[in-house]
């Protein structure tokens, strides 16, 4: 047998036991199971945004058409964004609720700018399954709370785009931005 | 492995005992498909099902080659493409039709393959792994499903993917970078069309495979049958061919005049309208819903509404929507009662037609109307008897069931008053 043969050379041995050929099993495994694993990286980081979605986008918006209690749809990362000129009565609203008892607790000013608080600017994007609510446009269903109102699975969101009731787990999120003027806005 | 009295392959013709001796391929079909595979001899219709899914997978994988060969997987075009295979394409009408009510038929097929297999216990030991392996290639159909789904890229194309990923953002701390992992993006795009499509051709190759991993399981202890008890005897038997290919080609034609009804004069009865409209990421449609084979696992998606235990409602529905078929692999040990057939089983009888058909029935009607009341109450009582039963009535009543006497035999189920029956194996 040649199994005989090769053990019938001396092998030798540290003081533990262990063979040269234990080593080099081990070595050769190692080596082939990090180069496998290692091939795993490109095959599955392919699928993340690639650098072209990637890439910085910011919008600017003109907000001087929008009157007290009129809202728009913009256009950020292909998503929808919500810019909200709140009236009186709906900031009112939104303050007459203590933050602490809400699902997500935010107040009005933690999610407006300071100065600004009429201006209730954030995604169009459901934070449960991602859907756009309803309620920026007119006439459309603004919920039980007056914001916004999703139809997909009925999350219901108040006058600081706040989830009030129905599934989503988190307020309608606040993106990055900054008043470059008082009539434009910089979002990104 | 097959019974001792199996019709042994015996080639005749010189090229096939040539052909036997190096590649015994026809010995495998004779053994699988043939005569030399015994059947019990009293499986009822509802043992059709698992050939009309084969003929169901069959069917969209020569349709969706040939769709493909028109079809071009890019946001800015695939929507027309989708019309000029409609409108310009030599019989491109009838192989998108054929391949979008195909799908709607093969899992018509497949529900009832599975309630077949609830019913009779199908998935008791020792057919344990084809009950598994057949989970598994209902959720691959479920995943290539919804990805062929969204290829025509109108507004439900768009928005059940945005819905669907959007279902992996609700995993704690890497939902979300695994939601952008899924999508190549921020939202459904370009890349998320393209992926969708190269695994929407991969994975029917992958489910034929599981069908064959499927059959191969199935035919070591044989199939089943209405009375669950194990074949006995030869005269408990027929060969599957002539006798069940005969049956099955039978089956065939008439789901087949079926299938054509539904393709040539409602071809888009199961359709939904808004997927004529072109995808739009700033305009979600008002009624949201997925294909109607998606209804009973949507509905028990959407049926939490509040925070439970820290668990937020968003991603219990999703673990409810998961759980509802993962807790299928658990079956054959929730159920412990020997006897397999419901048809034995009075009080299991009275749970499956009286419990679980209607709990299923609601859960359909819930997942395919709005997100309102009374909608999500009956959906959220229906999710809660869904689980009971098959985590809580099961394993009670196969514990306390006295099930009905089974007879001792296939051949004397079948020929019980005949004299000159052999009830048994010959002494």
């Amino acid at each position: 047998m040649t199994e005989q043969a090769v053990t019938d050379t001396p092998e030798p041995e540290a003081g533990d036991g262990v063979r040269r050929r234990d080593f080099i099993n081990i070595a050769a495994v190692s080596a082939a199971g990090v180069g496998a694993v290692s091939t795993l990286v490109p095959l599955i980081s392919q699928m993340s945004a690639s650098a072209d979605v990637l890439a910085a986008s910011s919008t600017e918006i003109d907000i001087s058409a929008i009157k007290e209690g009129q809202s728009i749809k913009a256009v950020f990362r292909k998503q929808p964004v919500f810019v909200r000129n709140l009236t009186a009565k709906e900031i009112e609203e939104a303050n007459a609720i203590p933050a602490d008892s809400l699902r997500d607790p935010q107040s009005l000013a933690d999610r407006t700018k300071e100065g600004k608080e009429n201006w209730l600017i954030t995604m169009g994007v459901c934070t449960h399954l991602g859907c756009v609510p309803l309620g920026a446009a007119e006439g459309e269903n603004k919920g039980e709370f007056g914001g916004y109102f999703c139809p997909c699975h009925g999350s219901h969101y108040d006058t600081a785009a706040r989830i009030r009731k129905g599934p989503a787990p988190t307020n309608l999120e606040v993106p990055e931005y900054e008043f470059l003027s008082d009539t434009v806005v910089k979002i990104g | 492995m097959s019974f001792p009295w199996a019709n042994e392959y015996k080639p005749q013709a010189p090229f096939m005992q040539w052909m036997d001796e190096r590649l015994p391929l026809p010995r495998l079909v004779y053994n699988a498909i043939g005569a030399g595979y015994p059947v019990p001899r009293n499986i009822n219709y509802w043992w059709n099902f698992g050939i009309l899914a084969g003929i169901c997978l069959v069917l969209q994988l020569v349709t969706g080659i040939v769709l493909a060969m028109h079809y071009a997987a890019n946001a800015g075009v695939a929507f027309d493409s989708v019309e000029h295979i409609m409108r310009d394409v030599n019989w491109g009408w009838l192989m998108r039709y054929a391949h979008a009510n195909g799908a709607s038929a093969f899992f018509v097929v497949i529900y009832i393959h599975i309630f077949r297999g609830l019913y009779f216990g199908s998935y008791k030991a020792p057919r344990e792994m084809v009950w598994l392996l057949g989970v598994v290639i209902f959720l691959l159909m479920m995943a290539t499903a919804f990805m062929g789904y969204v290829l025509p890229w109108g507004q439900m194309s768009f928005w059940g993917a945005k819905v669907i990923t959007g279902l992996f953002s609700a995993i704690p701390l890497v939902g979300e970078p695994l939601q952008q992992w899924l999508l190549g993006g921020f939202s459904p795009d370009n890349a998320t069309l393209n992926r969708f499509f190269s695994l929407h051709y991969l994975l029917p190759f992958v489910i034929a495979g599981v069908v064959i991993l499927h059959i191969w399981a199935l035919h070591i202890p044989g199939s089943s049958n209405p009375t669950g008890v194990e074949v006995k005897s030869e005269s408990d038997t027929l060969p599957f061919y002539p006798y069940f290919v005969a049956k099955d080609g039978w089956a065939m034609g008439l789901f087949l005049f079926l299938f054509c009804a539904v393709l040539f004069f409602a071809p888009n009865m199961l359709g939904h309208p808004d997927n004529y409209i072109e995808a739009n990421p700033m305009s979600t449609p008002t009624h949201i819903v997925p294909e109607w084979y998606f209804w009973p696992f949507y509905a028990m998606l959407r049926a939490f509404t509040y925070d439970f235990l820290f668990i937020p409602a968003k991603l219990l529905g999703v673990l409810a929507m998961f759980g509802s078929i993962l807790v299928w692999f658990f079956l054959p040990w929730l159920d412990k009662s020997p006897v397999r057939s419901g048809g034995y089983r009075p009080l299991f009888r009275k749970f499956f037609w009286y419990g679980l058909i209607p709990t299923m029935a609601l859960l359909f009607w819930c997942g395919g109307a709005p997100a309102e009341e009374p909608y999500l109450m009956i959906s959220q009582i229906a999710t809660f008897y869904y689980f009971a039963h098959f985590l809580i009535i099961l394993p009670i009543v196969s514990a306390i069931e006295r099930p009905d006497p089974l007879p001792y035999s296939i051949t004397e189920a079948v020929l019980g008053e005949d004299e000159n029956a052999q009830l048994g194996p010959a002494a």
